[in-house]
């Protein structure tokens, strides 16, 4: 399609100020293509390793849990990449979890009240905060030996 | 001069009629998300150790690969809704959306074929050694 770039343009992003409620929108965006790329591809991954046997299980183990101490540096470097995805995915999960659960209540048209709409997309957040300082505490204090 | 009637000239514009379709599906999925990840989540606490042996045995169970693969269809089918969404609002170049969707639907339906297929030759063979 021909667009002309001269164009006047609307107001965009960049002129509000943030609020819970523009920002809980386009973290639910964002978090869902965090699952469904990087959480997804781990599952299959960890799914198909299982599968596999224990000598491919034993390999997705090397490459995303722990290296251990005969482990090659591209599998140390690995497993900091995946603990990063990890803590993407597991905010992401609570995240999206959190502000669908959101939408589903707007859906059957309630919560659009100002100060009530305000206050449960900060409760979105603030949940999702908390839920995935609790797995990263649980995961850290029972695999990872920090206690 | 158009010669044709009125609802001629309108007909095959406009909607197609299935407009809700995508919105309703999209929060069916959602509702169905819930529940599965909710079981997935429990399910995976429960499980004594994480090495292989354990894990091979409980995804084998009926009980565990049937969730599994409602989970993975819903989520994928969740995932197709909600990514083209995203192609459809970001992406402005006809050509390039086209060809944005088709992959979205090959990766799609790949991804949950390959899941499926894993989890139920475990189901239906038995873990491996």
């Amino acid at each position: 399609m021909a667009k002309n770039p001269n164009r006047p343009l609307s107001p965009h992003l960049q002129v509000y100020r943030w609020s819970p409620q523009m920002a809980i929108s386009i973290f639910h965006r964002a978090t869902g293509f965090v699952l469904a790329t990087a959480g997804m591809m781990t599952l299959l991954w960890w799914l198909s390793a299982i599968g596999g046997g224990a000598e491919s299980y034993a390999t997705f183990q090397k490459y995303v849990v722990s290296a251990g101490t005969d482990g090659t540096s591209l599998q140390s470097a690995s497993n900091w990449f995946f603990r990063l995805v990890a803590l993407a995915v597991t905010f992401s999960f609570f995240q999206h979890l959190a502000s669908g659960l959101r939408h589903l209540v707007l859906d059957i048209g309630a919560g659009y009240e100002l100060k009530t709409n305000r206050t449960w997309a900060s409760v979105a957040f603030v949940a999702a905060f908390f839920a995935t300082a609790f797995v990263v505490l649980f995961v850290a204090s029972r695999f990872l030996g920090v206690s | 001069m158009d010669s044709r009637t009125y609802i001629g000239r309108v007909r095959g514009l406009g909607s197609a009629k299935h407009g809700g379709e995508h919105w309703l599906k999209q929060r069916l999925t959602a509702i169905g998300n819930v529940l599965l990840t909710t079981w997935f989540v429990i399910s995976l606490l429960m499980i004594p150790s994480f090495d292989h042996g354990p894990l091979a045995q409980w995804l084998a169970q009926p009980l565990v690969a049937v969730p599994m693969i409602l989970m993975i269809v819903n989520i994928f089918t969740h995932v197709r809704l909600g990514l083209q969404v995203l192609i459809e609002d970001y992406v402005h170049d006809d050509g390039l959306k086209f060809a944005t969707m088709i992959l979205l639907n090959f990766y799609v339906i790949a991804s949950a074929v390959f899941g499926i297929f894993v989890v139920a030759k475990l189901a239906f063979t038995g873990a491996p050694a």
